[in-house]
């Protein structure tokens, strides 16, 4: 076929470049306002991208205790336990489903692919977690979302996928199930389980929902919440702007952005390579 | 695509692939206790998640009776006094829940129009660049946000839009008055749009790059011997090879058409007040959880969910019709 011409190839670079300024833009602007002095916020009248006068004192501000910092520990708890919970449920089901012989698996299949079509809605689930008695306990951010449907078709086809010689192999070694599980298929999922762990990582330490819905006690919110009312509503950080010579309100304000992203920022890197495998099975096996 | 995939595996692959293949001589003629016995295991593992999926997804169903009743915490389910249909003529007797469908579909509207095109306009570009590392770039660029909260993107986006943000100070530095979208009503649509595009559409490109994939290449060879220009081959070639995926993704938009992002509206609702900001699952938020009317809320979201699962089993009738293969067919799931 024919090359492509050069007008076409710089359109395309064009366009590309675009792209990726919008989506970075954004992001180095918070950062760089984060670590910005106020004299550059002022020069700026905004988003700072190259500070100036760098300064960390509006990451000090954020974390010496008060409202962010326990927010911080709250969503690193909800995440840690959140994640390893769906894990640990999520592995066990799809492993149980990925058999079609086995006696129920198909109906057990369908129950839970059901629930992709449809939503309770807020308040049927509102009034199911109050009346377990989940009302304002960590329990209810991470309960009510356990187990994804979509997670499970994606771990349900991968393990379906293994070659059968190795459960044969297995199983002539005297291996039951459960040991099957631990020693041959947990090893050669590795990849497909980094990427169902970081859909579910991610999942609670975005999660705002639930917090929002089930959480009536500010002292128990996670990071999102804090977010929403200190940059969002633009309330003062009351407890950690008590001291002197505070850091820019901006400022403060744009570390808490950053302090939120940086986790997703640290892990992206090391699983994207296999989303787009990921991806796909869950949504062509759906 | 989806037919093929959905069946659990193929025969031959079945037998090879290995169901347990323990030494039990009659495997037939096993008792339902006996097959229960053999799969006790694998069925115990499954139970956690199952029991997950009854009490929540399924349990809350039954808590759709309170929008036939007159709900009172204190008095629960079994004791709140049965209204029939009161709560639904109530709910449609007021403006404000009209208002909220009103919002709901214009910004629904908005969103199918100008965001639904982009990942695919996108993939397009993606899957003709031609240098590997430039494209695997990008991509992993473009599909960061996804990963960033409502809440994260909402900030940011009142850092670069609104008041001293990028865009006001651009206008002002062109002698235009600053504009500040983030509390305009009438831009509450676009805006909601706006970051939609921002935030997934570098991730809608995934599927859209998988089916550009698997379009068999002798295909484009064959289209260009036969002297079709770089367009034409796009037209014929090229969009008839993902029209199922875009088929599949229509649908799935078309289910979800009534639930516009909660947590992005509800996070902006204030800047802009409830007359452009309010749309249908607020609404349940604020009149049932805020406000304690519980009946009328409950009846909303039950319309609501009713309409919804509507449109997807009618959108995926008619895409049979076109001979598409929708989301799933009758015998096969």
């Amino acid at each position: 076929m024919e090359r492509p011409t050069r007008f076409g190839q710089g359109a395309k670079a064009l366009v590309l470049v675009l792209v990726v300024a919008a989506v970075a833009y954004p992001l180095l602007g918070v950062i760089g306002t984060s670590l910005a002095s106020q004299t550059d916020i002022i020069h700026a009248d905004g988003l700072v991208l190259w500070p100036h006068h760098p300064t960390l004192e509006a990451y000090r501000t954020v974390f010496t205790g008060g409202v962010v910092t326990r927010a911080l520990l709250v969503s690193v708890g909800v995440t840690v336990i959140g994640t390893a919970g769906s894990l640990l449920v999520t592995v066990c089901m799809a492993y149980g489903l990925s058999r079609p012989e086995v006696t129920g698996s198909r109906a057990i299949l369908m129950t839970a692919l059901f629930t992709m079509l449809f939503n309770a809605g807020i308040i049927p689930n509102f009034l199911l977690v109050k009346n377990l008695g989940m009302y304002d306990t960590y329990a209810s951010l991470v309960l009510p979302t356990l187990v994804s449907a979509f997670n499970l078709v994606v771990l349900r086809a991968f393990f379906m996928n293994l070659p059968g010689e190795l459960y044969d192999a297995a199983r002539v070694d005297g291996a039951g199930d459960l040991r099957i599980l631990v020693r041959v298929v947990l090893p050669l999922s590795k990849a497909v389980i980094a990427v169902v762990s970081l859909f579910y990582a991610v999942t609670y330490w975005n999660a705002f929902f639930n917090a929002l819905l089930y959480l009536g006690d500010p002292d128990k919110w996670p990071l999102p919440m804090v977010l929403r009312t200190y940059v969002l509503q633009g309330q003062g950080l009351g407890s950690a702007a008590s001291g002197e010579a505070v850091a820019p309100q901006e400022a403060v304000q744009m570390a808490v952005l950053v302090v939120a992203v940086v986790p997703i920022l640290l892990v992206y890197p090391f699983l994207q390579r296999f989303f787009t495998k990921g991806v796909l099975t869950g949504a062509v096996k759906g | 695509m989806a037919e093929s995939a959905s069946a659990p595996a193929p025969p031959a692959a079945r037998a090879e692939h290995g169901p347990p293949s323990r030494p039990l001589p009659a495997v037939h003629r096993l008792t339902l206790r006996q097959r229960l016995r053999r799969d006790k295991v694998m069925l115990l593992l499954t139970l956690p998640g199952l029991l997950y999926f009854v009490v929540f997804h399924y349990v809350p169903l039954l808590g759709y009776v309170v929008a036939f009743q007159d709900y009172q915490p204190y008095l629960g389910y079994t004791h709140s006094a049965w209204v029939g249909l009161h709560n639904f003529s109530a709910a449609f007797a007021q403006p404000a829940f009209w208002s909220a469908t009103r919002n709901t579909v214009e910004i629904a509207l908005v969103q199918m129009v100008f965001y639904f095109p982009v990942p695919i306009a996108l993939a397009l570009l993606l899957h003709s660049v031609t240098g590997d590392r430039v494209r695997r770039f990008v991509q992993s660029v473009v599909y960061l946000p996804h990963f960033i909260g409502w809440v994260i993107i909402v900030s940011i986006f009142q850092q670069v839009l609104g008041g001293a943000g990028l865009v006001p100070k651009a206008l002002a530095g062109m002698g235009l008055p600053r504009y500040d979208m983030t509390t305009d009503p009438h831009a509450f649509p676009w805006l909601l749009t706006l970051e939609l595009i921002w935030k997934d559409s570098g991730w809608g490109t995934i599927i859209v790059l998988a089916a550009l994939l698997s379009i068999d290449r002798q295909l484009f060879e064959s289209a260009a011997m036969d002297g079709a220009g770089r367009w034409r081959r796009l037209w014929h070639v090229t969009l008839p090879g993902i029209s199922p995926v875009i088929v599949l993704l229509l649908i799935l938009n078309l289910g979800n058409f009534l639930s516009v992002g909660f947590e992005q509206v509800l996070l902006q609702r204030d800047a802009v007040g409830p007359d452009a900001g309010e749309v249908l699952d607020t609404y349940v938020y604020f009149h049932g959880i805020r406000d304690n009317d519980w009946g009328a809320a409950a009846a909303v979201g039950l319309v609501k969910a009713a309409v919804g699962t509507a449109l997807v089993l009618g959108a995926n009738k008619f895409a049979h019709r076109l001979g598409h293969e929708g989301v799933y067919r009758g015998a096969d799931r």
